[in-house]
């Protein structure tokens, strides 16, 4: 994304801009001008966000995985949905016209200074405690100080030598499709820092302003440890965070806005080495899927220059993931470390936790993916359902609601999973848009189940619920759609039936038994589809087979 | 805040025709007195005002303390808004009508704040410092913005980008700094009090060079929202008047929690006006029993001679007063002046990183972003404000983090938990207020060093985040008058009320001084 980019531009020598300029504009509003070239050229669109993994069409290297092995870490920044920004009250929505949601805490004007929201050390509790992390009682926010005109500061307030949380692991089951297994992958560390603006381009391309409406909106960065060894992982772990942030409501850990954003570290050795090889940085990885293509690539071209002996060719670098080529490309090589020169926040005091909020945070915590998963396998859901259902908390959480209103399980699982999921995407809907309630499936699948209605009929009034909404009782009754199950009456319409098709009687019983379908189809169409099938079947039988 | 009329009528002295003092009595509240002349009706703001007013235009070309001042008409119709009201018998602030003079690293919304500083030339905040938003909710009238060292760094306020300010007892001398331009603007009465800041002694050793009281209140005692950080832990706004009880009123006006400032303190800041009480009430030995420790690192080797014999007969003056004077020693003293550097130019290297050319000053143009950044930052810094951030880069750089930022944090707890061990066995700490008078204007400008080392006096105050009151205290030669000696009294964490209290018992028996500058001495001796 635009951010990632940018990072790059700060310390690589601007090479793509014959000339720069900023300028002020009145007393608060800040805007930067700047001729550009090339910028725009970058900013491209990428392909749709996947939900899931399931969705990624990557191969395996063969190769690797018989002589190599890669290791790869990721950064993820989670952009906190707090009301109010981490320093300062002013709101922030995503998309809203630039620079209108700033104030002088935001813009770093003179004199201005920091309050912490609250709110965002709570999210910071959540996640660390949903991601079996240690939390620190003591930690503190540090100043990480570079130049970029993004930065209105020039710091971002981070936490450099005593995050919030730290030493975790986070489970993940991977796709079905992949092979499944169940992976548990090291999370370092865990801490709060603020974002920076965002510089936009103009449509003639000669110059780019400053948008301070991200800058100070709370971040959480999630570092893993390098447990990861493919792209499928990786994408996995990736996908899992955002489930938990999304589970743990703080986060709508949307990719495409940049509210989930992954940084990956990788490198390539040869199997059974036990230091590390040459550490690379992707960035720009805008969807599950672009990680997983993007380390899948990098780890082919890794492990083809180490096979033709040019393993020193290898740099530590950061490289931008290409959509359009399918291709990481160097962005920029790393001459030593950084220096940020973090120090205190001499602004802020200490942030403090007692044991008792982080109980009482720990014991206010929803059931989080991993323990739904295996609730889910133990309720003998097969691992693709438990992955669909758990994948989204909106999905369990109907699904859910619909198994404690008595609904059977694999039942449930199955109107979800197939037509209501169905119709979810073919009208680009959540769970939380249609119109059908738990309960009302909790109901539809008892009618069907205890004869009322067929299982037809259920499909019918489903896309009726979803739609239109009204109740399932409702709609029987409107539609006239009980069941005949009234074994005289049945047998009334078989009658008739007989006797009007003498015809096809008499072939029938002269051998050509097949006609029984033709017999079923005609009762039904004459009870208008509301016949039992099981009863009109069972008494059709019997009259076709009775000798007169 | 006055806390009963009956206490006003009882104890302050006769009102003067110019709400000072004759050349031998002790200072008065002009505070008190304003306030009372207003709501008698013996006179009227928009009087009063005019009159500091040409008494401002008169000095200020040959002081230039103040980088900026409204239109007398603009001040005037304050002052009439506030007549009109007491015409109405609407209540009145605890400043009403009292004229006050703003550092100009402190925001202002309806006047420009550049800190001294080229790069904020021309700019003007969008909001109100939470200390100038409790002066124009009390009624004060504020009648400019004062000249100052950039960003605070300077003891001289010869390092303004814009004007050098002169020291009201001596026109060739330095009004000291940061703070000069209030400091000054109090000791010529262009008003009546001021803020300041202080980081290292920026309001202390201006009060001391130019005359008059100054305070320097506890770390988080006053919210610093709206004050152009320099060094964010050590910054303090503080206050200037030309008494105690001035100085004190100020004080308690702007101090109190701020919820837009997460280090400013929740505990509440008692009125001390009670405390002010006037000579003629006082009992013998007023200060019998309070053990008031003399820093003895402070008056050893290198301090004025005159600084020191002022300093101890203050402390003799203290021992009449009925105080227990002993000696003590922080043998973590000399150790403040290079940790306190390495913090506050650590900081401000931090600090100032925001003004990169993107947002403030002149626009410039350049071929790639870095040489933007530099070609601003070289022309639009000051060769000082350079050299702090230099420092303080270097000691936050990699590698260098521990030697220096680390090492100077370390030597700030040691002198925490000497002054704490200190101020257990003593009430209140003297010392000068700097080693020297007022020197003259150019003498140091070269030799930073020699002006760091002028800073040894009141560094260390900061580092502990304690409360200092200067006040002066006797004379050196030097001008056509003297030039005034301060003496700082140091207290205990959030004891302001003490020190006010000590400070106005010790002016109003301090006999045989007059610190009203010669420049308006004619006009305010009466
Ligand atoms: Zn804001």
């Amino acid at each position: 994304m635009a951010l990632t980019f940018f990072r790059g531009v700060q310390t690589r020598p601007l090479l793509s801009y014959p000339s720069i300029y900023f300028a002020l504009r009145k007393h608060n509003v800040s805007y930067c001008n700047m001729q550009n070239t090339q910028l725009e050229t970058t900013e491209r669109q990428e392909g749709q966000l996947k939900g899931s993994t399931r969705e990624i069409h990557s191969k395996p290297h063969d190769k690797l995985l018989k002589d190599f092995e890669a290791v790869i870490g990721i950064e993820t920044h989670v952009q906190l949905s707090t009301q109010t920004k981490a320093f300062c009250s002013c709101p922030y929505n995503y998309g809203a016209a630039p620079n209108t949601s700033i104030c002088p805490v935001c813009m770093g004007l003179p004199g201005a200074l920091p309050v912490l929201n609250s709110k965002v050390i709570e999210a910071a509790v959540k996640v660390g405690l949903a991601l079996n992390c240690s939390l620190s009682l003591d930690s503190k926010f540090d100043r990480k100080q570079y130049f970029y005109p993004d930065l209105p500061k020039g710091y971002q307030i981070s936490q450099f030598d005593v995050p919030i949380a730290s030493s975790g692991s986070l489970d993940v089951d991977l796709p079905v499709e992949y092979g499944g297994g169940h992976r548990r992958f090291g999370i370092t560390r865990v801490h709060m820092e603020e974002d920076a603006g965002k510089l936009l381009h103009t449509g003639s391309g000669n110059y780019s302003q400053v948008d301070l409406n991200r800058a100070g909106v709370p971040l959480l960065e999630i570092v893993s440890e390098p447990d990861m060894r493919t792209g499928i992982e990786a994408a996995e772990y990736a996908a899992e965070i955002q489930r938990l942030v999304r589970y743990l409501d703080v986060s709508n850990g949307n990719m495409q806005e940049g509210s989930l954003r992954c940084d990956v570290n990788i490198s390539v050795r040869p199997t059974g080495q036990q230091e590390f090889g040459t550490k690379v940085e992707i960035k720009n990885l805008n969807s599950f899927s672009s990680v997983s293509r993007a380390i899948d690539y990098e780890i082919s071209r890794q492990v083809d220059l180490h096979t033709q002996g040019l393993a020193d060719q290898i740099v530590q670098e950061t490289r931008l993931w290409e959509e359009g080529s399918q291709k990481t490309i160097t962005m920029r090589k790393k001459e030593g470390l950084a220096d940020y020169r973090y120090f205190p926040e001499p602004d802020l005091p200490g942030v403090t936790l007692s044991e008792e909020y982080i109980n009482s945070i720990g014991s206010s915590l929803p059931e989080l993916p991993e323990t739904k998963r295996r609730r889910y396998e133990n309720m003998g859901l097969s691992m693709q359902d438990v992955l669909f259902l758990a994948n989204d908390i909106t999905v369990a959480k109907f699904f859910d609601a619909t198994i404690a209103g008595g609904a059977d399980v694999k039942l449930a699982a199955n109107w979800i999973m197939g037509d209501i999921a169905a119709y979810m995407k073919n009208a680009k809907v959540s769970i939380s848009d249609i119109k059908l309630s738990s309960e009302e499936l909790c109901e539809l699948i008892a009618s069907i189940k205890g004869g009322t209605i067929s299982g037809k009929m259920g499909k019918e009034i489903l896309f009726e619920l979803m739609a239109k909404g009204g109740t399932v009782k409702g709609l029987i009754k409107d539609k006239d759609l009980v069941q005949i199950v009234d074994p005289v009456e049945i047998e009334k319409i078989v009658d008739k039936v007989l006797a009007d098709n003498p015809k096809q009687l008499e072939q029938y019983r002269g051998g050509k038994t097949k006609l029984q379908g033709f017999f079923a189809g005609q009762v039904m169409k004459e009870s208008k589809g509301k016949a039992n099938p099981k009863l009109l079947n069972q008494i059709l039988l019997q009259k076709l087979n009775a000798t007169s | 805040m006055l806390s009963s009329p009956r206490l006003l009528r009882h104890h302050l002295p006769p009102l003067q025709c110019c709400f000072t003092t004759a050349p031998t009595q002790p200072p008065s509240s002009q505070i008190l007195t304003i306030k009372k002349a207003l709501l008698s009706g013996e006179t009227t703001s928009v009087d009063l005002t005019s009159a500091f007013l040409r008494r401002l235009r008169r000095t200020e070309p040959h002081l230039k303390s103040f980088l900026y001042t409204p239109s007398d008409q603009t001040i005037l119709q304050q002052a009439q808004e506030l007549d009109n009201r007491i015409q109405n018998n609407e209540p009145l602030g605890p400043l009403a009508g009292v004229v006050v003079a703003v550092k100009d690293n402190i925001c202002t919304c309806d006047m420009p704040s550049t800190a001294g500083s080229r790069l904020l030339e021309n700019y003007r905040p969008p909001f109100d410092a939470t200390a100038v938003r409790k002066l124009k909710e009390k009624g004060a009238i504020i009648v400019g913005k004062t000249n100052m060292d950039e960003f605070g760094m300077g003891s001289t306020t010869e390092g303004s980008a814009f004007q050098v300010t002169a020291n009201p007892w001596d026109l060739s001398r330095v009004p000291g700094g940061s703070s000069g331009g209030s400091a000054a603007a109090v000791s010529a009465r262009q008003c009546v009090v001021s803020l300041g800041s202080d980081t290292g002694g920026s309001v202390r050793q201006p009060a001391s060079f130019c005359g008059v009281v100054g305070l320097k209140p506890t770390y988080g005692r006053v919210s610093r929202y709206g004050l152009v950080a320099y060094a964010s832990s050590l910054d303090v706004i503080g206050c200037f008047g030309s008494s105690v009880a001035d100085t004190g009123i100020l004080f308690h006006a702007i101090s109190g929690h701020d919820k837009f400032d997460a280090t400013s303190s929740k505990r509440d800041v008692p009125d001390p006006t009670s405390q002010f009480i006037a000579n003629d009430y006082l009992v013998s030995k007023p200060l019998k029993g309070l053990r008031v420790g003399v820093i003895r690192e402070t008056l050893q080797d290198g301090v004025d001679p005159a600084v020191v014999s002022s300093v101890n007969s203050a402390t003799s003056h203290l021992e009449d007063l009925g105080c227990v004077i002993s000696e003590v020693s922080l043998p973590s003293f000399a150790l403040g002046l290079p940790a306190y550097y390495i913090l506050a130019s650590s900081e401000s290297s931090s600090n100032l990183s925001r003004y990169d050319g993107v947002r403030y000053g002149k626009q410039l143009f350049a071929d790639e972003l870095n040489s933007l950044y530099r070609n601003f930052r070289a022309n639009g810094f000051g060769s000082e404000v350079k050299r702090r951030i230099l420092m303080g880069t270097y000691a936050l750089s990699a590698g260098y983090y521990d030697a220096y930022y680390k090492r100077a944090q370390q030597v700030r707890t040691i002198v925490q938990k000497s002054f704490r061990d200190a101020l257990d066995r003593n009430d209140i700490l003297i010392s000068p207020a700097a080693p020297s008078v007022a020197y003259e204007i150019g003498e140091k400008k070269d030799d930073p060093l020699a002006m760091y080392a002028g800073d040894i006096m009141t560094v260390n105050v900061n580092l502990a985040g304690l409360p200092a009151l200067v006040l002066p205290c006797g004379f050196a030669n030097g001008g056509s008058s003297g030039l005034p000696v301060g003496c700082q009294m140091i207290g205990g964490a959030f004891d302001e009320e003490k020190l006010l209290k000590i400070g106005h018992i010790f002016e109003q028996t301090l006999e045989g001084y007059n610190f009203v500058p010669p420049l308006v001495a004619d006009e305010v001796g009466c």
